[in-house]
């Protein structure tokens, strides 16, 4: 199906609509925060989610661009990527995920190597994406910061909406370095942790105790620093772990330092339900499609429900690919969940709300209420669907993509 | 359905095994997509000595007196899967010595006992061909497997007239088998180190011919230019890795000058060649991958190649295939359904993954599709195949139910969790064992 614009307005009143405004009415409008509206519309003014309802009650301003949809959700939330860092090639020259100079770098920033022309971030605004949550790769103890993205623009300025979200760790085999460099193991990893934690912690009090007396101030260190920001508690640390081991390191890590955590990966978050949900910490479950060998070999796609079950908050990501598909699609992966178990409603919400929840953005994102972001993506029927196509998407009010995927 | 309870009685094993698939099985009241013919709605299917037996409406069919009778209402079932390129099995061929391997033999190095068959059975996978990778011009001799409960590696194959295990031959271009010498660093020398090796087999040919009679004038027995004496003579397909448009024209070029059949494979710019492909006759074994690239030569993949191929006329020459672990065999039957997002019917996108995929393995005599006389290789479906709603809940091959999701251990290859990943226990571990190993 086409995305079709209507001009309502006859060409007088076109100049009082806004370049943010416009309508959308669709068969089915997933607001997701409540009940599925039928034959409902989206009104957007400004950016904003205007009104949304039914199209029998809420008129259509005068002079709005109107698109039309089967089906219409709010703009989908990839709770973890490294688009933007990582490109398609897949050639030294686009992937800027990872730098393997050393094992914990928290001082590089994601804004400083985000090609926000990437076009792997095309491809995922095509899938109805409108937000990612992208940064430095797992696969180091702690490789960078990361950031929060909506899927527009030329640069990382027109594109970013928070700057640093959190600093992304690795326990496990994947951050392990090999031949005799450390960390060779799961216990020089924690231990390389703590000793990283509690430098940071020294250069805090000390910054503390100089109070405005310059003089006294230790010297400026970038490193400390960033994780300055998690003992603060202003940014989580994203612990990427698929073992139950490993995210039991990661708990007990969060629970030293009282630091805030979002669990990644946790392949085998099943078997760690319980202290997981004591804990509090969300997680942004690796991919369903994600391939289930090595450190994912116990992996199940049982998960989602689990973790639902145990009123564990959790989201879906695209992840990180080495090789070939170079980027997953959260579409695609909520699907599988929807078909194991979650539902489509279920599914829906784990790349919208619930990912926005995670990002501590769901005053903004991953709903269809008033006041949020007009982030809007548009289908052709079931969104989750293997022959359905996403047919247009919407961000602030702008509509950025048109195409048929 | 675990080899487990096989083993438990090795001894009564066969002949258990044998009286299981001599009982006259029948299907009733599902809808039936034979693939050969039309969907049929409220069906029979009947089955037995490991053939079908009969299949159609069910006003047409009547079940044999003492059949077992299994209610299939609600459900779909359609012919087994066949994955034209899989690296299930754990299995390498040819090592990093050379870029020409035809004598190194995929039989040699599967281990029947890998997971990754188990999760294929619950993707509705019954006949794969298995491969080695494409880091080689040449990579070795796959295998064709019926993907059956066996404990030997000749137990899963199938074989030629000869008797010999069936399989074809791997080849690849463009830039995995790009690498420091001995291998070729560029398209024009992989192309020459090909033809050379296929000009020294026929000299062998010219050699072994010369001497006639003579024994003593043989030249030393080569068992690289026997086997790619067997893709001349037509006995072996060519399987052929080949993504971009140029490399694809390549190997066309290459199989006319030789005279061996090739199926293409990945073939992600096909669409951009499309014509060129159906000129050749060529059958193309596509990839559906969620994203382009990854690498440079998959840069450029779009869906929409099996259309383009069907728009031209030629639907016959679309297959699939999981190419497992690029894509997961367990959802096969998405990569036919994103190819229908992507502008191809229906019929052709489940053609490309049964009968289509057997004709490109020299197997569309005898499975593929739901008719008289062919393997009684199925699936029951919970729904329509290119849902992404529908679950396999059964895979049947030769007549003996292999996957059945109600049964916990088996959906523990469907949907992973503690232990899946492992490969499948030594049949005497677990005597009695209900539990899952943990």
């Amino acid at each position: 199906m086409k995305l079709i614009s209507t001009c309502v307005a006859v060409l007088a009143f076109a100049a009082q609509a806004l370049a943010q405004d416009l309508a959308v009415r669709a068969e089915l409008v997933h607001t997701v925060s409540g009940e599925p509206l039928r034959n409902g519309v989206v009104i957007v003014r400004a950016g904003k989610i205007a009104a949304v309802g039914a199209q029998s009650n809420t008129p259509i301003p005068a002079g709005l661009r109107v698109l039309e949809a089967k089906v219409v959700t709010p703009g989908l939330v990839d709770a973890h990527s490294v688009v933007g860092l990582a490109g398609y090639l897949n050639q030294a020259q686009d992937q800027d995920q990872l730098d393997p100079s050393a094992p914990i770098q928290p001082e590089l920033r994601a804004i400083d190597a985000y090609n926000a022309r990437e076009r792997l971030i095309v491809w995922l605004r095509e899938h109805g994406v409108t937000t990612v949550h992208t940064g430095h790769a797992p696969g180091a103890l702690i490789s960078g910061q990361t950031m929060v993205v909506k899927t527009r623009g030329e640069t990382v300025e027109e594109a970013v909406i928070v700057p640093f979200a959190m600093l992304a760790a690795t326990l496990g085999a994947d951050s392990r370095a090999s031949g005799d460099k450390s960390p060779g193991t799961a216990g020089k990893q924690a231990a390389m942790l703590r000793e990283a934690l509690i430098g940071a912690r020294e250069y805090q009090r000390k910054l503390a105790a100089a109070g405005d007396d310059a003089a006294k101030r230790p010297e400026r260190d970038l490193r400390k620093e960033a994780l300055v920001a998690l003992l603060e508690r202003r940014v989580p640390l994203l612990v990427t772990a698929q073992r139950h081991q490993d995210i039991a390191s990661a708990l007990r890590l969060a629970k030293e330092f009282e630091l805030r955590i979002v669990l990644d990966g946790a392949a085998e978050a099943y078997e760690m339900l319980e202290p997981i949900k004591a804990a509090g910490f969300p997680v942004i479950l690796h991919p369903p499609l994600a391939r289930f060998a090595g450190e994912l070999e116990n992996a199940s796609r049982a998960t989602p429900v689990a973790l639902r079950d145990a009123g564990i908050l959790f989201a879906f990501q695209s992840g990180y690919e080495e090789y070939v598909p170079k980027t997953r699609v959260v579409l695609f992966e909520a699907a599988i969940a929807a078909a194991h178990g979650l539902g489509p409603q279920g599914a829906l919400k784990a790349v919208t709300l619930d990912a926005a929840r995670i990002l501590g953005l769901e005053q903004r994102l991953g709903s269809l209420d008033v006041g949020k972001d007009g982030d809007l993506a548009l289908f052709d029927g079931d969104p989750f669907e293997y022959a359905s196509h996403c047919i247009g998407a919407v961000i602030e009010g702008v509509v950025v993509s048109e195409a048929v995927r | 359905m675990r080899r487990l309870s096989l083993a438990l009685f090795l001894a009564a094993a066969p002949s258990a095994l044998a009286a299981a698939q001599s009982e006259t099985l029948a299907f009733v009241g599902g809808r039936l997509l034979p693939v050969s013919g039309a969907p049929l709605d409220d069906g029979v299917l009947v089955v037995r000595d490991g053939k079908i037996l009969a299949v159609g409406a069910r006003s047409d069919i009547s079940v044999p007196a003492g059949a077992r009778v299994f209610d299939v209402s609600g459900k779909q079932l359609m012919p087994g899967l066949v994955d034209t390129h899989s690296h299930v099995g754990g299995g390498w061929g040819a090592d990093s010595s050379a870029p020409i391997q035809p004598d190194v033999r995929m039989l040699d190095a599967i281990n029947c006992r890998d997971s990754g068959l188990q999760r294929a059975q619950a993707g509705g996978i019954t006949t794969l061909n298995i491969m080695s990778g494409s880091g080689h011009l040449m990579s070795g001799q796959t295998l064709y497997v019926k993907n059956r409960d066996a404990n030997t590696v000749e137990a899963l194959c199938y074989r030629f007239a000869d008797g010999e295990p069936m399989g074809g031959m791997k080849m690849a271009n463009g830039t995995n088998s790009q690498r420091p010498p001995p291998f070729p660093e560029t398209r024009g020398k992989s192309a020459a180190l090909v033809r050379e090796a296929f000009v020294a087999a026929l000299e062998y040919r010219r050699k072994v011919q010369a001497a006639g009679d003579d024994a003593t004038k043989l030249p030393p027995r080569d068992l690289g230019h026997e086997a790619l004496l067997e893709l001349v003579d037509g006995k072996r397909i060519v399987h052929h890795h080949t993504h971009r448009h140029d490399d694809i024209a390549t190997v066309l070029r290459l199989s006319k000058e030789f005279g061996f059949r090739v199926v293409l494979h990945h073939v992600s710019e096909a669409y951009k060649v499309a014509d060129l492909i159906v000129a050749a006759n060529a059958p193309c074994s596509l990839i559906v991958i969620d994203t382009p690239g990854g690498k440079l030569e998959a840069s450029e993949f779009d869906a929409r190649s099996a259309a383009e191929l069907e728009r031209l006329g030629a639907p016959q020459l679309v297959g699939f295939h999981t190419d497992d672990w690029i894509t997961d065999s367990r959802v096969f039957l998405r990569s036919a359904a994103l190819a229908v997002r992507a502008g191809v019917s229906r019929e052709t996108a489940l053609a490309g993954l049964t009968l289509n995929a057997a004709r490109m393995l020299d197997l569309g005599e005898r499975v593929g599709s739901l008719e008289v006389g062919k393997d009684a290789d199925f699936i029951v479906l919970s729904g329509d195949p290119l849902s992404v709603y529908t679950r396999v809940e059964q895979t049947w091959v030769d007549g003996a139910k292999v996957f059945d999701l109600s049964d916990p251990k088996d959906r523990r290859w469907a949907d992973g969790g503690w232990g899946a990943g492992m490969p499948r226990m030594l049949a005497t571990c677990c005597l009695g064992d209900e539990e899952d190993p943990k």
